[in-house]
Parts: structure tokens; C-alpha cells; sequence
């Protein structure tokens, strides 16, 4: 299947190659730099690429590209996710810093996801369970799509070989559900119990999506005002940013990124609250809000310079908003209880919920 | 252009270096034997050497071999982890690409070092390098000989893993032998290992494929999940075309794949889509059938006479109705869970599975994972979008609800973006194009230039499928020709040009207005679109156009090449409609292009000065060059360019690239005729077989694989039949034995049915019924087993008599049961064993009930009942004039007429229209319709009530139907019926349930659930039902008509055709399209309704003035425009019937 793989830094050093048949030349790898030049942007490097006598497919994670060279007919999904399954596994690495000291042992064991001989003196499972807001809104404020993306990240550090089940209160919220392969399937589907065997340490349990039959809350609004002057080398820019429907809990962590159109010199604003940048090479502007009180609306205002001559933008940017809310699902999921079978010792059971923005845009 | 991945660009080969010619030229043997050639090492060697070369001088002018005489040094010493320290060193070197060759020798010597870090670094090493120093890697073999006996399966394995590959055709022998001898390795990891090193020998030499099949059959008949990827993943490189093998390890392969890793379901469920396609027929040869009966039996009405219906009979008689293999559902009732895998790559597999061998009811499934994985990396993204492109082609209604997601952001890569835009377009129609053209609009404004230019595109496409649409769409692509930006215009301009060639007289101020930018446009595919629309059209501009070809004239020299082109073409129409103007100005320009530096250009000047100007030696053609220019030439079909995509199989490499890749497999076409379905049968597995340490093994790992005992761990009992399989899902299967005989026997009442309803001969048409029934089973008998062989008819039997112990418990004469009684009982009379000989009589006398049963009430309504031609939606018979309301509110005194079809209709079925929800083919012998009942929904007044109609057809008892899993849109809820506890077979139940639409026409999706199968079902109310009669007085009618008018009223002019010019008829046509109550007044020639909406209880107010003749006008008032717009086309509509 995958032939050779090639990691490739921003500045376009081939700084790591391994080769699962036969060597294939660094060269390869110009067909990928011509189609990197072609694409300007790095996000727009297509996936798959077709060189004479080789296919390309690479993705790109955290400043670096994996290229995967293939000779033969794959299922190009097949290639991608593996591919991130490697990057996964060189976050883990890097961030571990014993890089290289032990390698890995390989150990058979009945259950593929987990070692035998786990051990630990204190016995904790903890669960994350985070939901998303992707949602564009419109012009006029109201909803044009919204929709709750969740996961449940777990870190579990039992010993021996625990077989736990995880009950909610409200199952029937989760419409569509992807699991780690440790969940018996059957059983979620007769009794909405995820029950599991979990591998040792950090893992995403499931993903989920709320089911779009229930309206989502969506715990900012934003008023804007973003308007260039015809025939004139500048314009007005002012938004403010509030609380809506956030059940009580405190919006913290907002931030909020604009890429403003190619024809904005500079930016002169005023924050009542938190920092801006202007960043003039790629014209985005970013807001770091912080924490938003009800009291006083962080609001930030001021003029827009223009390149002179040029035609005013046709196009207002879109507003990027995030943040997050600690201690709420915004769908109202509720974990009901963990219960462990198979290991005598009682563990300690943690579940935290957050709430953040995913893919939240107001388009003005 | 919309969606042409920069990959395509890139396909033109490129010549590079010597080498990699040579490759080339082998790479079309490389295809066509799925392996690379003999001469395959002979190359590498070749390749490496230009490459080795040049590192060497960089290491030797950087000073490296001191490092690497220090390398040695501690390679040489007696620490091991001095060994150690040096091996990380050297590895570290070879990933990032340096050359660590002078090394072998150091290196080799510890390749029995007994450190097993330090081994495992040393094969690192080897691996890389021994293809180069083959020699010297020989040194090696006799440690991994060694290794291969070792206890530990883990040293066993790596050994092999090695040894196969160093890639040194010497020890290719040693390899296969090995291979062999670790096929039958107690370990199934070191069985994983050999079937992974299988496919390294077949690439080092392909002489060994004789061999290397033995070894893949012996490895494919393997039990444990571990094995299963890896051993399909050989066979899928080394033999893809022995399709013989999988036969036997199909249900067992098909049972394991829920608990085999990742990686591997991922090769299994491509490689049985493969298998599938030539095993099974096709799941949806029956709706084409279905159509087409249905179109002739609309059409041939009374008149025709029955020869006709004759042929069709036949014609249906000889196409065998179809039943889906077991297999085939037991397929896709196993891969169906894996929709849920948080791996891509197997929600991609599953996918294209059922897009290639669902039936169409079933494929939707699929949309909601695919979604999901829109979430995923961009990459993903990428991929999957390619894909729901190409499907939604096909399929549009499955994604349909799913619009949403592929709305686009500003922050998507643009590649993201082209592709959601193809998709968004794909799934246009009538209802939501309002909404898509809304977003398209904001589309247009964004900063990502070459999206914009993508989206006019996308305008352009939806204005040539939407006809409604189109002239919105043509206005708008017109504003934006005033757009800043040139390129957006220049794209307008051309997307401009193809509308206009659909109706082009109506719109020559468009074309006016466009000649008027050839001043400013400087793009040169919008100058030339430009040319050739006024050129084409000239004679709706005869003004402007000389006056366009004086401008071009002047400018030709610095214009581009496709522009030039275009202004001869204008030169020479306009030469041949308007030659007074354009004389002179056509010479010129004839003139400038004979001596331009482009020979097309010059070519084509010389063609079309003989063409059109008349000289003696000039031919006849000159007579006809009006007509060549100036024919009407078709519009274009502006089409996706994922159309067709589907003839490779979805998510493979070939159809992202629309490209056959290397080592592409052919989806096959369904076959005809079924292939022996029998050679899929296992004889009884021989426990003894397995080694006592395996079998105690396997008991650890079964609770821990399956999550559902024994059905598919990686054990014994996966291996069993899969009649035993649903003999264990007892009542809860949807199995396919049962299932599926009963759709046979449906089809065949119905093709009773059909004969019945269309022949005056009933007693020839008996005998022939008898006939067939018994060609249908004799052909029925090779189904079951082979006839042939003695032993498989026995075991057939015993499997007969176990499906009927299943059956027994449930205590009914289940479909299941009684056909495989037949099939039992049709070979007892040639084995001569007399099990069961008392069935098929039962059987026949039941059949024979059946059809006489149901006989009385086709006499009364023929055509209405006949299920077998779903009648379109009929308006109500004309012979009844009470208002339909009034029938409504006597349903209850007529409910006991049983001179009507007892069971099947209520009389209320009769009034008011009904509606197909689900038919009895699709449902499996389950037949639902549906009707708006019209009365209040008792419990919740914002609800429409919804009368539905089951029939149970099949001959066993359906058992709890219910609702379940409605997918509505936000704001829209569903009251299910109460669950209907069983239903008898020929039995017809009446629910009713409340569905609040929201006053909208938006569908209902739901899942209508029995004991054994879900159909996912939908209701779309027509918009005179989201509404209930309102009783007003004269005054207060006109009182509130007052207050909504503006906006709120609608006003169209009809024509009332002759059968609708009488009181009677006009109020029942209203009424019957639309749930309103008549409003008492004055005038002779008004009519005047009234309704509220039920959910939000607006007013509609109906008035419909008849005047003179047949003119009419409809006015109708309501505050709910788009109810009011659609209300007016049902009742145009309603009248004009």
C-alpha cells in the first residue's frame, strides 16, 4: 500500500523518510513542491496527486506535511487516516520527552487496544465531555445553521483489566455516534449503555452529534458595523460582543479573528476590553476578549485605513468567534453513572463538561 | 472547470532522468499483471545508484567517516549499550535520508547480538540496506533461520518479517519456505506475519504465484480476525481474480468483520463489493420493472386491448422476480454497524458498499455518516466530498436532508469550497433553490475570487435544471455584470452566454447590454463569448452589431488569440445577414487575420473567405454558408463533471483521479443470472483440527473480541451456516432467508394480481399460474443446494428442519418456515425422504386462499385496489357532490357498509386522496398508505391529522409496528400512533397520527418499524391540508380580506375548462384540493373560502371570481405568502383537471 513516506517541513526540508519496500528517490517529492507552489496556500495543496510513475497523498498537521508516496490502486481514505494516525502518534511523542528511550515492546495481548499488567497505585477514570457550537449566522443575527458536535475524551488509568459501562441520562439526545473500537456496538444499540474494556491512559471514547431536532442555544451574539467609505481611504469598524442563552455559566476564552479584505492597510481601534492585533501581511485581525461580562459589553470600535485609489471592498469579512463555557454541555447531555466490573478496587470517577465555539462565523 | 483538481494538471508526464524513463516503459506490464516485472530488482539497483552517488561526495567533503569510524568503533565493542547509542545514531541517519551504506559490515555482525533493543535496530538496518549489499546480507540469513524456530512467537515473527524483506531474489526459496511453514504456525500473529509477506515475495518475484495461491487459500480458511485483513490484503495484490477462493470463507469473512482491526475491514468490505457484484443480483432490477409496468398500465387505459396486457404478462412471467441472496443480506446486515467506526477509511468502505449493492430504500443509511465525517481534517473532507458528489447525482433525496452542512464558510480551503458548491448544486431542486440561491448570494461576495467564479458557475448550472429559476438567476448574473471585479464579470459574461442560448429573443437588451462592455471587459474568454453571442444574434441587434465588429476591428491586432477567432466568426455572420454595413469591415478584418502569426488564425480566415465571400471558382458550398453559420444550434447541457464518476468504485484512488490508477480492479456489472449460490455452503468444520493451546486461546480472547456472543467472535461458531445465524437472532431477524422468500411469494400474488386485473379468461390464466408455479419451482430447487451431491441435499434438509424449529416458537406459520418446507419438500421427492410431504399441500391450499380472498373486492374497484400499478393520486370521482368535509363527518355512519371492500378501505379512502407511504414490494409484503382524514387530531389541535392504512400481505403475522426515529425539520413534531402489537396476515389496520408541519410542505421523515425491519418512510402534505375550515359570515370575510392585502394577496387569471363550469363542480375541486369551508355570498359568480392554518392559525381567505366564459380569476388572501402562492398553483391546478 504506502510505499515511502516523506515529512517535509514549512520551509521545504525533507527532514524524515522511511521506506516500506524498496527506496524511492527524494525526488519524488518535487511533483509535491510544484503542486505546493501552484496552490499558494498551504491548506489548498491538494490531497492526492498523480506524478507519471507515482501517487502522492499527504496531508498537513502542525507545520509539517506527510507525504505518502503509492504505486498501486489504495483507497485514498485509507492512506489519510493512517497518515494522521502517524502525526497523532508524533504528538504523543513529542510531547512525552523521553523520545527514543524506551521503544515499543509490542506486546500480545487478547485485547488488541490494551496491555496485559496494567498497574497503578491510584486508580482514577476521568471523562471530558465536550460539545462544539459550529454555527454561521447571518447578517441580521439569526441562525442560517447550527448544530452540536460532541466527544468524550477519557483518561483512564485502572489497573488490571476493568470493564466499565457509562450510562447518560438523556441518551436519546446523541443522534449520530462514532465509537472507539473498544464499545460493544450491540450493546449501545439494545440498551444506550457504552460499555468497553478501555485501552491504558488518553483516548476519545466517541464522537457524537446532537440530533438536529433540538434548537441550538447559542450563547453569543454580535452586533457589528463594518462599512468602507466610498471614494474615500477608510472605513468604520465596530462590534460588540454579548451573552445569550448561556445558562448562566460565565463565556470566557473569547477570541475573535477577522481576515480582513486585501485592500485594508491598517486598523486604528479601541478595545474597552482585552487586545487586538492587526497583522497588515496577512490582514487578519484578532481580539483576544477574554472573559465577557453582562455588565459591560467588550466592544471594539475605531477606523479602518485604506489603500488609497483602490476600489472600496465589495465584501465585509466574516467574524471567526470563539470561546467557551466551563462546567455545560449546551446540548444538556448528563452522564448518569460509571460502573466497573472485573477489578475489585474502587476507582476514582471524574466527569467535566465544557462547552466551546467549533466552527462559529457571523457573516456580516 | 468547476471542480478540476489540480491533480489532473499534473498528470502530463514529465521526462526526467534516464531511469525513470526506463520505469516507464515498464510501468503498463506493471498494470496488467497487478506486480511488477521480473526485471523489477534489476531497475531499483539502477535507480539507486545516481542517487547514492552524489551523497557519498557530500559525506566525504562534510568529513563524515571519522563519525563513522566511531560508529564502528562502538558497533565493535562489547557494550551493549554503547551498541546501542551507535545503532540509535545510524537509524536516526537512515530516516533522514543520509547514507549509512559503509556501515553493512559493522552492522551485520551484531545481528545475533542477544540484546533485543539493539536486534531490533540492527533489522531496521538491514531493511534498508540489504537490497543494496547483497552479499553481505546473506551473512544474515542463517540468524533468521534461527530466529524462525525460536519459542517466542513475537521473535518468530519478526524473523519472517525480515527475512521477507530484505528483498534479495536469492533467498526467495528460504522465503517460501518460510512463509509456508509460518502459514501453520500455532501463533496467529505469526500467521498475521506470513500473510503479510506474502505480497513482499509475489513483488520480488511473481513466478511464485502458484505457490503463494496455495498459501492465501490455506490463510483465507483461517478463523481468527487477526488473520483475516492481512490475508484478503494478500490476495487483493497477488490473485484479486481467483474469486473461486472466497466462496468458501464468504459468510465466514462477512461474520468476523466487526471484530478484525481498522486497517483490515477496510480491505475485506472492498474486496466482498467485488464479490458481491458478481455472486448477487442486482437488489434494484425490480424498480425498473416496477416503473415501467406501472408507465404502460397508466397509459394503455381501457381501450387497449388485452393482447397487450398478454405480452406484458409474459414479459413479466419471464423475468424471474427477484429475491435477494441470504448472503447478500447478510452482507450488508454486517457491515451496516461499521458506519460507526471512527475511521474514515471503513465509514468510506461501508459506504461505497451500499451505494454499490443496497437497495435503493436502504442506500440512505449511509448520508448521516458521511456527514459526519465533513467534521473530520480537510483532507478527509476532500475525499469524502469527491465522493457525495458522484452520489448525489444518483441519489439526490439522501442527502437532501443534510443540505445545511455543506453551506460554506469563509475560512474553508477553497478546494473545500469548489467541492460543497458542486454538491449544494447537485442537490437543487424546486423546493429549496430559493434557499440555495440565497446562500449563493452571499457566495458571491466573498474575497476568494476563484470561489466566486466557482459559484456563478454553480448559478449558471442550477438556471439551466431549474427552469422556474431561470430568469431570476439571469437577472442577477446581469447585476453582477457591473460587479468591481473582472474576473467576476468575466465569468458572469460567459455563464451569461449559455442561458441566453436557451431562449435568446426574449432577452436582447441583455445582449445590448453586453455589447457595451466589450469596451471594459478585458478578459479574454468573456470578449469571445461576448463576439459570439452578438454574432449568433446579430439579427436581434442590428444596430449594434456592425458597430461591435467596427470597435474589434480597430482593436483586433492586440487582441488573444480565442478573441480574434471570435471576431472573424462575428465578421462573417454579420457579412451574411447585414453585407451592406459590414462589406468592407469584413474584408478588413479577413485582411489583418491572413497575416497574423497564429496559423489557426490564418487558417481560418482562408477557410472562411472561400466559405462566404462568392468568387467563380467558389463550389456550391457558398450557397449553403448561411445555413452552416446560422443554423440553431442546441444549447448546452451545462452538467456536473461527477456525473457517470460512479463506474469506478466510490472511495477508491481511480474514481478520485476519474482515472484508471495502477492496479485497479473493475467493478464488475451485476451478473444476469445468479451464479450458484451453493458454493458459498461450508461442510461441518472438523474441530479436531485445531492444537489444544489454540482452542484454549481462543476461549480467552471470545468475550473480549465480540461484544455479541459466538454470532461473530473470531471462533467456531462464525464458521457455521447462516441459517443457523438466524436461527440464533430468533424472532428479532431480519434474516435473509425469510425475508427474502417473502418477497417471492409477493410478487408472485401480484403478478396474479396483475393478470387477474387485465384478463376476461380466467380459467386459461389459472392453468397457466399452475404452470409457472411449477417451473418457478423447479428452478427453486438448485437455490437451495446443488442437486447433485447427495450429502449437501441432506444437509439442506437439516437445515430445513432447523429453520423450522426457529420458526415454531413464535407460533405462526412464518414465511420462512413454509418456504423452505417447499424447498425441503421439492427435493424429498427426488431423495425419496418424506419429511415434510405434507406441507406443500398446505401450502397450496393457502395459496390458493390467498388470491380468491382477495378477488371480491377487485370486482368493485379494479384499477383503484390493484396495488401492483400505484395509481397516481386521482382527483375525487366526480359522482359524488357532497363537499368532502361532509363525507368526512359521516365516516362514522358508513364505516359499516360492508358491501364495500371490508377490510381494505374506509370510505373516507374514497373521498379524499390517499397517498402510497410505503409499497408492498418496498415493504416486504407490508403495504401502508395514507390520507389527511381532515378532521381535528384529537389531543393537539396544531396537528394534522394523518390516517394511515396498513395492510399486512405477507402470510405471517407482523408483529409491534410502531414509529420510530422521526428525522423533522426544527419546529416540526410528530403524535405516533399507538405500536400496533401484531397483524394478522391479510389483515388492514387503521391508525391515525398527528404530524405538526409547521405550515410548511416540508416532508416528515420517519422510520416505520415492525418486529423484524425498519422503512424509512416520509409524509409531504400537499399545502391545502395544513389547513381547517374556518365558518365566517359574508361581512367578516371581507372584513379580513381587507386587512391583508399588499403582499399578502395573491391574484391569477385561469381558464375553467367545460367540466368545471357549474357550482357544483367549482366548489368540490376547491374543497378537494384544499381543506377550507365555503363562505356564504351575495354575488352569483363568487365563490368565497375560509381556512386557518392549523399550526399557527393564520387566515386563508379563498375567492374565486368567475367571469364571462370561462375566464376566471383566483384571488387568495393569507398572511403566509408562500402557503398562499402554493395554494393558488393546487387549485389552477385542481380546476383544471
Amino acid at each position: 500500500m504506502i510505499h515511502s513516506l516523506f515529512l517535509i517541513n514549512c520551509s521545504g526540508d525533507i527532514f524524515l523518510e522511511k521506506h516500506w519496500k524498496s527506496v524511492v528517490s527524494q525526488s519524488v517529492c518535487d511533483y509535491f513542491f510544484e503542486a505546493q507552489e501552484k496552490a499558494v496556500d498551504v491548506e489548498n495543496v491538494p490531497p492526492v496527486i498523480s506524478t507519471p510513475h507515482h501517487y502522492l497523498i499527504s496531508i498537513y498537521r502542525d507545520k509539517i506535511f506527510f507525504v505518502s508516496v503509492i504505486q498501486t490502486e489504495v483507497p485514498p481514505l485509507f492512506v489519510i487516516e493512517f497518515l494522521h494516525r502517524v502525526a497523532d502518534t508524533f504528538q504523543v511523542c513529542r510531547r512525552s520527552s523521553n523520545v527514543g528511550d524506551t521503544l515499543p515492546t509490542g506486546q500480545l495481548s487478547n485485547i488488541p487496544w490494551r496491555r496485559a499488567g496494567v498497574k497503578y497505585t491510584n486508580n482514577e477514570a476521568y471523562f471530558d465531555v465536550i460539545e462544539e457550537i459550529d454555527a454561521i449566522i447571518d447578517k441580521s443575527g439569526s441562525t442560517v445553521f447550527a448544530e452540536i458536535q460532541g466527544v468524550i475524551d477519557s483518561c483512564i488509568k485502572l489497573s488490571g483489566m476493568p470493564d466499565l459501562s457509562l450510562s447518560f441520562m438523556n441518551p436519546r439526545l446523541l443522534d449520530d455516534v462514532s465509537f472507539h473500537p473498544c464499545i460493544r456496538f450491540k450493546r449501545w444499540e439494545s440498551e444506550r449503555v457504552l460499555s468497553f474494556i478501555p485501552p491504558d491512559g488518553n483516548f476519545r471514547l466517541i464522537s457524537y452529534r446532537v440530533s438536529s431536532q433540538n434548537l441550538v442555544a447559542i450563547p453569543v451574539y454580535v452586533k457589528h458595523l463594518i462599512s468602507f467609505k466610498e471614494n474615500s481611504s477608510s472605513g468604520r469598524f465596530d462590534v460588540t460582543i454579548g451573552p445569550k442563552q448561556n445558562m448562566g455559566k460565565t463565556v470566557e476564552g473569547v477570541v475573535m479573528t477577522v481576515h480582513m479584505p486585501k485592500a485594508v492597510l491598517n486598523m486604528n481601534l479601541t478595545a474597552t476590553q482585552g487586545s487586538y492585533t492587526f497583522d497588515p501581511v496577512t490582514k487578519v485581525l484578532t481580539w483576544d476578549v477574554g472573559k465577557i461580562t453582562p455588565q459591560k459589553l467588550p466592544n471594539l470600535k475605531g477606523i479602518v485605513n485604506l489603500q488609497s485609489g483602490a476600489p472600496k471592498p465589495e465584501e465585509n469579512p466574516s467574524l471567526n468567534i470563539q470561546f467557551k463555557i466551563q462546567q455545560l454541555a449546551i446540548s444538556g447531555l448528563k452522564v448518569n453513572r460509571l460502573d466497573m466490573y472485573g477489578e475489585k478496587y474502587k476507582p476514582f470517577k471524574g466527569v467535566k463538561y465544557i462547552t466551546k465555539a467549533g466552527k462559529f462565523q457571523v457573516r456580516t | 472547470m468547476l471542480s478540476l483538481p489540480p491533480v489532473q494538471k499534473l498528470l502530463r508526464p514529465k521526462s526526467v532522468a534516464g531511469s525513470d524513463v526506463a520505469e516507464e516503459v515498464t510501468s503498463p506490464v506493471l498494470a496488467t499483471e497487478a506486480g511488477p516485472p521480473t526485471c523489477y530488482s534489476a531497475l531499483r539497483a539502477d535507480e539507486l545508484r545516481p542517487l547514492a552517488a552524489p551523497k557519498d561526495e557530500v559525506a566525504a567533503s562534510t568529513g563524515q567517516p571519522p563519525r563513522h569510524d566511531d560508529l564502528k568503533e562502538m558497533l565493535d565493542s562489547n557494550k551493549d549499550s554503547l551498541k546501542l547509542e551507535a545503532m540509535k545514531r545510524i537509524v536516526a541517519m537512515i530516516a533522514r535520508g543520509k547514507n549509512a551504506s559503509d556501515l553493512f559490515p559493522a552492522v551485520v555482525k551484531n545481528v545475533a547480538c542477544k540484546n533485543i533493543e539493539v536486534k531490533k535496530l540492527v533489522y531496521v538496518y538491514l531493511v534498508r540496506y540489504a537490497e543494496e549489499q547483497q552479499d553481505l546480507a546473506l551473512l544474515s540469513i542463517s540468524t533468521f533461520q534461527r530466529g524462525l524456530k525460536d519459542p517466542n512467537q513475537l521473535i518468530r515473527a519478526s524473523a519472517l518479517r525480515v527475512l521477507s524483506s530484505i528483498r534479495v531474489p536469492i533467498i526467495v526459496p528460504i522465503m517460501m519456505l518460510a512463509i509456508k511453514e509460518a502459514a501453520s504456525d500455532m501463533s496467529p500473529y505469526v500467521r498475521k506475519t506470513a500473510a503479510h509477506a506474502i505480497p513482499k515475495l509475489y513483488s520480488l518475484d511473481s513466478d511464485q504465484k502458484d505457490q503463494l495461491i496455495e498459501v492465501i487459500e490455506k490463510l483465507l480458511a483461517d478463523k481468527t480476525t487477526l488473520v483475516a485483513g492481512s490475508v484478503v490484503m494478500a490476495f487483493e495484490e497477488v490473485c484479486p481474480e481467483r474469486i473461486d477462493l472466497i466462496h468458501k470463507n464468504y459468510r465466514k469473512l462477512c461474520n468476523l468483520l466487526i471484530d478484525v482491526e481498522e486497517w483490515g475491514q477496510v480491505v475485506i468490505i472492498n474486496m466482498l463489493t467485488r464479490y458481491a457484484r458478481t455472486q448477487f443480483l442486482s437488489p434494484n432490477q425490480n424498480e425498473s420493472l416496477l416503473e415501467e409496468s406501472a408507465e404502460k398500465a397508466f397509459y394503455g387505459s381501457e381501450e387497449e386491448d388485452t393482447k397487450d396486457a398478454k405480452a406484458e404478462a409474459a414479459s413479466l412471467a419471464k423475468r424471474k422476480p427477484y429475491v435477494m441472496d441470504p448472503d447478500h443480506r447478510l452482507l450488508l446486515r454486517n457491515t451496516k454497524p461499521l458506519l460507526q467506526s471512527r475511521n474514515a477509511a471503513v465509514v468510506m468502505a461501508v459506504a461505497q458498499l451500499y451505494f454499490h449493492l443496497a437497495p435503493k430504500a436502504e442506500v440512505g443509511v449511509i448520508a448521516k455518516a458521511l456527514v459526519r465525517l465533513l467534521r473530520s481534517h480537510s483532507e478527509v473532507q476532500y475525499v469524502v466530498l469527491q465522493n457525495v458528489a458522484t452520489m448525489s447525482i444518483k441519489r439526490r433525496g439522501m442527502f437532501e436532508p443534510y443540505l445545511k452542512s455543506f453551506y460554506i464558510r469563509s475560512t474553508d480551503p477553497t478546494q473545500i469550497k469548489i467541492l460543497k458548491l458542486e454538491v449544494l448544486t447537485n442537490l437543487a431542486n424546486e423546493t429549496n433553490i430559493s434557499t440555495i440561491l440565497r446562500e449563493f448570494q452571499t457566495y458571491i461576495r466573498s474575497m476568494d475570487k476563484d470561489f466566486v467564479a466557482a459559484t456563478i458557475q454553480a448559478i449558471g448550472r442550477c438556471a439551466t435544471n431549474i427552469g422556474k429559476v431561470r430568469d431570476t438567476c439571469l437577472n442577477g448574473l446581469v447585476q453582477l455584470l457591473s460587479n468591481r471585479d473582472e474576473l467576476v464579470v468575466a465569468e458572469s459574461v460567459v455563464v451569461i452566454k449559455k442561458l441566453l442560448q436557451m431562449q435568446p429573443a426574449q432577452h436582447s437588451e441583455i445582449i445590448k447590454h453586453m455589447a457595451k462592455l466589450t469596451d471594459n471587459i478585458q478578459v479574454p474568454m468573456a470578449r469571445a463569448s461576448i463576439l459570439w453571442l452578438i454574432g449568433e444574434y446579430c439579427e436581434h441587434v442590428p444596430k449594434i452589431a456592425p458597430d461591435v465588429l467596427r470597435k474589434m476591428a480597430k482593436s483586433f491586432t492586440n487582441e488573444e488569440d480565442i478573441v480574434k477567432l471570435q471576431v472573424i466568426n462575428l465578421a462573417a455572420k454579420l457579412y451574411l445577414t447585414n453585407s451592406k454595413q459590414s462589406k468592407l469591415l469584413t474584408q478588413y478584418v479577413l485582411n489583418l487575420a491572413k497575416y497574423d502569426q497564429n496559423y489557426d488564425i490564418r487558417d481560418r480566415a482562408r477557410f472562411i473567405r472561400q466559405l462566404i465571400v462568392p468568387t467563380e471558382k467558389s463550389g456550391a458550398l457558398n450557397k449553403y454558408a448561411k445555413k452552416l453559420f446560422l443554423a440553431q444550434k442546441p444549447a448546452p447541457i451545462l452538467e456536473s463533471s461527477f456525473k457517470d464518476r460512479d463506474h469506478f468504485q466510490l472511495g477508491s484512488l481511480s474514481h478520485l483521479l476519474n482515472a484508471k490508477a495502477v492496479g485497479y480492479q473493475e467493478l464488475p456489472d451485476w451478473p444476469d443470472e445468479a451464479p450458484d449460490p451453493s458454493v458459498r455452503n461450508v461442510e461441518v468444520p472438523e474441530w479436531t483440527k485445531c492444537t489444544s493451546r489454540e482452542k484454549r486461546k481462543e476461549k480467552v480472547e471470545k468475550p473480549f473480541y465480540s461484544d455479541s456472543e459466538g454470532e461473530s467472535g473470531p471462533t467456531e461458531s462464525a464458521d457455521s451456516e447462516p441459517e443457523s445465524d438466524s436461527e440464533e437472532s430468533g424472532s428479532s431477524s431480519s434474516s435473509g432467508t425469510s425475508s427474502s422468500s417473502s418477497d417471492e411469494e409477493d410478487e408472485e400474488e401480484e403478478e396474479e394480481e396483475e393478470e387477474g386485473s387485465g384478463e376476461q379468461s380466467e380459467d386459461k390464466e389459472g392453468e397457466e399460474e399452475e404452470e409457472k408455479r411449477k417451473k418457478r419451482k423447479e428452478k427453486g430447487g438448485p437455490w437451495k443446494a446443488s442437486p447433485g451431491s447427495v450429502g449437501s441435499e441432506e444437509e439442506e434438509e437439516a437445515e430445513g428442519k432447523k429453520v423450522k424449529k426457529a420458526a415454531r416458537p413464535q407460533g405462526k406459520k412464518s414465511h420462512a418456515e413454509t418456504s423452505s418446507e417447499e424447498a425441503s419438500a421439492s427435493e424429498s421427492s427426488s431423495s425419496g425422504s418424506d419429511s415434510g410431504t405434507e406441507a406443500p399441500t398446505v401450502v397450496e391450499a393457502k395459496r390458493r386462499k390467498t388470491p380468491s380472498s382477495k378477488a371480491g373486492p377487485k370486482e368493485i374497484s379494479l384499477l383503484d385496489l390493484d396495488d401492483f400499478t400505484p395509481p397516481p393520486p386521482q382527483p375525487v370521482p366526480s359522482s359524488s357532490i357532497i363537499s368532502t368535509s361532509l363525507v368526512t363527518d359521516l365516516e362514522g355512519l358508513t364505516l359499516t357498509d360492508t358491501s364495500l371492500a371490508p377490510a381494505l378501505l374506509s370510505p373516507a379512502f374514497g373521498a379524499v386522496r390517499t397517498y402510497e407511504l410505503l409499497h408492498r414490494m418496498a415493504g416486504e409484503g407490508l403495504s401502508v398508505e395514507y390520507c389527511f382524514s381532515r378532521r381535528p387530531f384529537p389531543g393537539d389541535p396544531h396537528m394534522v391529522a394523518v390516517q394511515i392504512q396498513i395492510s399486512n400481505n405477507t402470510d405471517a403475522e407482523v408483529k409491534s409496528l410502531r414509529v420510530s426515529e422521526p428525522k423533522l425539520l426544527a419546529g416540526m413534531r410528530i403524535q405516533e400512533f399507538p405500536e400496533i402489537e401484531s397483524l394478522a396476515p391479510g389483515d388492514t389496520a387503521s391508525v391515525v397520527m398527528g404530524i405538526d408541519f409547521c405550515d410548511s410542505t416540508q416532508t416528515a421523515n420517519f422510520q416505520l418499524c415492525t418486529h423484524t425491519r425498519h422503512f424509512y418512510v416520509s409524509i409531504q402534505p400537499p399545502v391545502g391540508e395544513l389547513m381547517a375550515p374556518v365558518f365566517m359570515s359574508e361581512n367578516e370575510f371581507r372584513k379580513e380580506q381587507g386587512k391583508l392585502t399588499g403582499m399578502s394577496e395573491i391574484t391569477e387569471k385561469l381558464t375553467l375548462p367545460e367540466k368545471c363550469r357549474s357550482d357544483h363542480a367549482i366548489v368540490q375541486q376547491v374543497t378537494s384540493a384544499a381543506n377550507v369551508g365555503r363562505v356564504p355570498c351575495g354575488a352569483d359568480n363568487e365563490y368565497r373560502f375560509a381556512a386557518k392554518t392549523v399550526t399557527s392559525g393564520s387566515l386563508v381567505l379563498i375567492t374565486l371570481e368567475w367571469r364571462e366564459g370561462a375566464a376566471a380569476q383566483l384571488t387568495v388572501n393569507s398572511e403566509k405568502m408562500v402557503i398562499g402562492t402554493m395554494l393558488v398553483k393546487d387549485i389552477i391546478q385542481a380546476l383544471a383537471q
